[in-house]
């Protein structure tokens, strides 16, 4: 089935997700589609699937156009969608869950489903036991079955974000095969990812999506040169020269020491991580969605315990203390949702003050509003001390989350410190963050902004599915080299030259 | 427009719990009018209704003043009734062992007695929830149960009546073991200035202390605070002990208070009344004196029910039970 | 022998009433909902199924009408916790406390009337088989439906497509959802079917095993099955199960009043309850990694048995219990 969009726009506030797309995405073959992360893609294709309603503009199928009032209308007119984590049923065996709700009269039979689930697999090359759980299958394994169901319950278009992420090496190989195989049979797919020689090797067709536009307008047909489709991705970064600083040398103790330290996440599974966190540098964690770099945090935060080796914060073991006990040690986390993981909406900034006084029994309102009053100017929040925090903007909400950091924090863990906020913003927050790390601290945050991470990292680690590089200096790395290793574009050659 | 809103909800919550209670007084025959002079005003009509209300009142509150503390933590504390029962039967405990000591030595002892035993109670809730995975709610009715039976087993068991074993309850305390009471009337002004003088110490806590600012924080969001390096699953068995604790001295002046022994039946609904005030108030201590007189007023006034129009007595329960019914509908979405 | 024979069938006609409940609730609960009013919808629908055949005649008018109370309780937990996002907890627990007091308050006319009752119904023929008859074929139709509706609910949830889309509603909504289900509205349904069987089994109790209408007549039935439901894991047959065995211990309880005269009758009538109680905890810490944690620092000789014992004790509840959702 042919697929297009015209004059496509979705709006959040006054972000423009997707600006006036046109796009055409031609039956029988598979069709990359690249951009950073806020590039407009992800947006794209829960239009595409029946997630979220346009603003403006129509979609057309096969020429025709197409109303979708939810993902089942989708799925209805020939648009399956496999998600990074597949939307089935975790409880369910593969059977079950491929006859759950299916489209009437697809299967006469419980027998009929396993023989055509069988046949099916067999043609694509992949291996399932129809009675294995769900839950007990890997992520690979479960995105084979949600793509089976949906081939099976009738999609013409397959739409697959993010597909190799937390898979195998092996697993990627034989969902190429598949892919191909499911174009040669006609059908569409559409492959959306970060990752450039995924694309190269497998797409016919790539579109680049930049600020939520179509850059250059139109397709381009593979194979396209790497660097060019790297310029198209993230601008002109990479070729300004980085500003060097040289880094002080270190004499005090790291303030995290990892050795050994093997890790498991979900899906995840770090492994054997020898790492030295040195005082006064901010550490970038770069990478894709989910290729381990909350899991580092959360890890370094105390969160996590490891499975094995040793966790050491300011020289001291500290694996498996928790959460509290790493906060002690001066350990601070900011976490990315703030409002549900960093501070309590209804609460003020003077009562946040207040809950981090540790002796009396009364609240100290008087020096918990001072406190709050400073923090007000010093960081230059737009709030009174007792305005509720849940009805600050997001930017005063991080400025208020750091003014919360206790002078006395040795590291800071921050898990995309600037998301959603204004460039101005950002940039506040960046320079309080720098004066903390002249202070002495060690900050390490994660970004899937990849010029933020060139910007402000005095050393970059990059994340690779499930895997975690070596710590480079920021001055040894352009941005193109950077794009290249959170696509995996040699990052096994970097790992293993250390 | 806010502003409107917030006088509009309440009020609409109130004509639907109205319209809901006449229908069903309507049903029965009788005049909705001169019913509802009789459950809304008739505690008030004699003294002897005015202070059996207020005797009613006086564990109320306590018991709605400790679930608005769990409420402010997060927790459902459906325990509160059992934890009366427990409360009652360790208060009984210094009454029956040393009757001849003076007795405000012993109601000192019988209310402590009282408080451990509820906050004990309560503890083991939290027990359940943080070690076993058992849901506050299950938990607690559960152990509403095993208190029902432990109270049954006093009664028929060990502290029967010298004459015979009776459903009815424990021998009668001595008569200088009752907390005194106002001439004629049965009211005894120490339980409502105890339950009044709890209210006025819990919501103290709860707005003024760092105890209730961390609280109302775990409350509102465990994740968060415990990034803020509160201990969070310590303040909530807090919570638990203070809530028993409080319906632990609830139990203890039914006993010296109002029944002078312990009855099977020794918490008669009060803690689960309690819940229904703690849902309506949002757990705000502003609210709670007023719902918890409004409460008990119906219930007593609602007394005179069978005797005057020949309906059940129950009309209250279905006005209270309305009332918070409609206000939850008239609440914003979560 | 006999006389055991005649205590099993006893067994299978106490727990009915619980039975039937303990399908609807797991029903409700299977697609997401927990609908915690049972004990009060339990009282509300037997006083009217009474009331109803009471004044009509007409037993099937009287657990129809049982039905549809049930059926409106769940509507209205529906309304407020699907539609208007109120918590299920809050409402099913108000509910529960409102519809007990509307039972006593309406109820209060037919307090202790004589009134009809479901007829002894022995299965001709199969009835005279030995022991299968004594204890499967002499019953009233009450309890015999109280014996399909296992199987049958275990067929819906296990054997059909429509108990595929039930399962996925309480494990993952999002996942229905994409499938081009409407929660919300399934749901309702689920909660609905729910609730009626749920008033049935009030009827059971005040046409059939308690025959007629008294204070608070149901004695805490709803709580129990609530818990039952958590100790079957959310299986039918489990379920069914517990039922069965706290209608035993109510057998057992029963008995011993006479040979154990030392203990009061009423502290053996609370006992099932508090043992189911303890059954309940004993269950969820078989569920909690804290015992896991604690089996494995055991020797490696006790893990294998300890696992097994606990493993088969688990019960996970549906993923998405309780949970509210919100479209995408």
């Amino acid at each position: 089935m042919r697929i297009a969009v015209e004059q496509l726009t979705k709006r959040f506030g006054t972000v423009w997700a997707n600006n006036r797309l046109t796009i055409e995405f031609a039956a029988g073959q598979i069709h990359g589609v690249l951009g950073e992360n806020g590039a407009g893609k992800s947006t794209l294709m829960k239009v595409l699937s029946g997630y979220l309603r346009p603003d403006e503009g129509r979609i057309l199928f096969d020429g025709k156009p197409c109303q979708l009032r939810g993902p089942g209308d989708a799925l209805a007119a020939g648009v399956g969608m496999v998600h990074q984590e597949p939307l089935d049923i975790p409880a369910f065996t593969v059977l079950e869950n491929l006859l759950c709700a299916a489209p009437p009269g697809v299967f006469r039979s419980w027998r009929a489903a396993q023989r055509a689930l069988e046949e099916l697999a067999e043609r694509l090359g992949f291996a399932v036991d129809p009675a294995a759980r769900l839950d007990q299958l890997t992520i690979g394994q479960r995105q084979q079955v949600e793509i089976m169901r949906l081939l099976l319950c009738g999609a013409q278009v397959l739409i697959l974000d993010e597909p190799t992420t937390g898979i195998t090496a092996a697993q990627t190989r034989a969902l190429f095969t598949a892919l191909r195989q499911i174009a040669a049979e006609g059908r569409t797919v559409l492959f959306v990812s970060h990752k450039l020689e995924e694309v190269a090797e497998l797409c016919h067709t790539v579109t680049v999506l930049r600020n939520g536009e179509v850059v250059p307008p139109g397709q381009l047909v593979m194979p396209q040169p790497q660097e060019y489709l790297l310029t198209l991705m993230f601008g002109d970064a990479g070729t300004t020269p980085p500003v060097y600083r040289p880094l002080p040398s270190i004499d005090s103790p790291p303030v995290w020491e990892l050795r050994q330290v093997t890790v498991r996440s979900g899906t995840l599974h770090l492994l054997d991580l020898n790492h030295r966190f040195a005082a006064g540098r901010i550490i970038g964690l770069a990478g894709l969605d989910g290729s381990g770099q909350q899991v580092l945090l959360r890890l370094l935060a105390g969160q996590l315990t490891p499975d094995r080796g040793q966790i050491l914060v300011n020289g001291r073991d500290l694996s498996g203390a928790g959460a509290i006990a790493f906060r002690e040690a001066g350990i601070e986390y900011l976490p990315a949702d703030r409002l549900r993981d960093g501070l309590i909406g209804a609460l003020s900034l003077a009562e946040h003050f207040a809950l981090l006084q540790r002796t009396g029994v009364i609240v100290d309102r008087r020096t918990a509003e001072e406190l709050a009053r400073q923090a007000i100017a010093e960081y230059q929040i737009k709030a009174t001390p007792l305005t509720p925090i849940a009805a600050l903007s997001g930017g005063n909400q991080q400025r208020a989350m750091l003014a919360l950091v206790p002078p006395t924090a040795r590291g800071i863990l921050a898990e995309q410190p600037t998301r959603g906020l204004d460039v101005a913003s950002a940039r506040a927050i960046w320079s309080r963050l720098q004066a903390r790390r002249d202070a002495g601290c060690c900050i390490v945050f994660a970004s899937p902004d990849l010029d933020e991470i060139m910007e402000y990292s005095d050393e970059v680690i990059v994340c690779f599915a499930g895997r975690i590089g070596p710590s480079i200096p920021r001055a040894l790395l352009s941005a193109g080299r950077l794009a290249e290793l959170i696509g995996g574009v040699g990052f096994e050659a970097l790992v293993e030259a250390v | 427009m806010k502003r409107v809103a917030v006088l509009i909800q309440p009020l609409l919550a109130l004509v639907a719990a109205f319209v809901l209670t006449t229908l069903a007084l309507l049903s029965t025959g009788v005049s909705p009018l001169e019913a509802y002079r009789l459950i809304i005003f008739g505690a008030f009509s004699t003294p002897v209704r005015l202070s059996d209300m207020i005797m009613l009142a006086a564990p109320l509150l306590l018991c709605a003043v400790g679930l608005s503390i769990t409420f402010t933590g997060g927790l459902y504390n459906l325990g509160v009734e059992g934890q009366m029962i427990i409360g009652a039967i360790a208060a009984m405990v210094p009454l029956r062992l040393w009757p001849d000591w003076p007795p405000l030595l012993l109601w000192l002892m019988a209310a402590l007695s009282g408080a451990v035993g509820g906050a004990l109670w309560a503890l083991l809730i939290g027990v359940l929830r943080r070690y076993a995975g058992v849901s506050e709610i299950f938990a607690g009715l559960g152990m509403n149960f095993l208190a029902g039976g432990l109270a049954l087993y006093m009664v028929l068991g060990p502290w029967r009546r010298q004459t015979s074993a009776s459903l009815s309850g424990t021998d009668l305390l001595p008569r200088e073991l009752w907390l005194p009471t106002i001439d004629r009337l049965r009211l005894a002004p120490a339980a409502p200035v105890i339950a009044v003088l709890a209210l006025a110490i819990v919501w103290w806590a709860l707005t003024q202390t760092r105890w209730g600012l961390e609280v109302r924080a775990v409350g509102l969001n465990p994740a968060a605070s415990e990034r803020l390096g509160i201990a969070t699953a310590r303040r909530m068995a807090e919570t638990l002990a203070a809530c028993g604790a409080l319906a632990g001295i609830a139990g203890m002046l039914q006993v010296v208070a109002v029944h002078h022994a312990l009855i099977p039946n020794i918490s008669s609904g009060i803690g689960l009344l309690g819940l229904l005030v703690a849902l309506l108030s949002r757990a705000d201590p502003r609210w709670l004196l007023p719902i918890v007189v409004a409460f008990a007023a119906f219930t007593v006034g609602s007394i005179q029910l069978p005797l005057t129009l020949g309906i059940d007595s129950a009309i209250a329960g279905v006005l209270q039970g309305a009332l918070v019914l409609f206000a939850l509908a008239t609440r914003a979405r979560q | 022998m006999d006389q055991l024979w005649i205590d099993i069938a006893a067994i299978l006609a106490v727990a009915a009433p619980l039975v039937i409940a303990a399908m609807g609730e797991t029903l409700s609960e299977r697609a997401g909902v927990i609908n915690l009013s049972l004990d009060g919808t339990m009282l509300l629908a037997a006083m009217t199924g009474f009331a109803v055949a009471l004044n009509t005649q007409n037993l099937i008018l009287g657990f129809a009408a049982a039905a549809l109370v049930g059926a409106l309780v769940a509507a209205i937990l529906g309304v407020f916790s699907l539609t208007l996002g109120q918590s299920q907890t809050a409402v099913g627990f108000v509910l529960a406390l409102l519809c007990t007091d509307l039972s006593s308050f309406l109820g209060a006319p037919f307090v202790r009337l004589p009134g009809p009752a479901v007829p002894f119904m022995p299965i001709p023929g199969l009835a005279d088989l030995p022991v299968f008859g004594q204890i499967l074929f002499r019953h009233d139709p009450v309890i015999y439906a109280s014996f399909l509706l296992v199987p049958a609910t275990a067929y819906l949830l296990y054997g059909t497509r429509l108990g595929l889309i039930v399962r996925a509603l309480g494990e993952r909504p999002a996942a229905v959802y994409a499938r081009g289900i409407d929660v919300t509205r399934w749901r309702y349904a689920m909660l609905i079917l729910g609730g009626a069987l749920v008033g049935i089994a009030g009827a059971a109790f005040s046409l059939d095993l308690k025959q007629g209408w008294s204070y608070r007549h149901t004695f805490g039935s709803g709580w129990i099955v609530l818990a039952i439901v958590i100790f079957g894991g959310w299986r039918p047959l489990r379920v069914a199960l517990g039922c069965y065995l706290f209608a035993a211990l109510e057998i057992v309880a029963t008995r011993s009043q006479s040979t154990l005269p030392g203990i009061p009758s009423q502290i053996i009538q609370v006992a099932p309850f508090v043992l189911m109680i303890l059954v309940l905890a004993l269950v969820n810490l078989a569920s909690s990694p804290t015992v896991a944690r604690w089996i494995a620092t055991l020797p490696s000789v006790l893990q294998r048995p300890l696992l097994v014992v606990v493993y088969r004790l688990r019960a996970t509840a549906p993923a998405a219990l309780g949970q509210p959702f919100e479209r995408p």
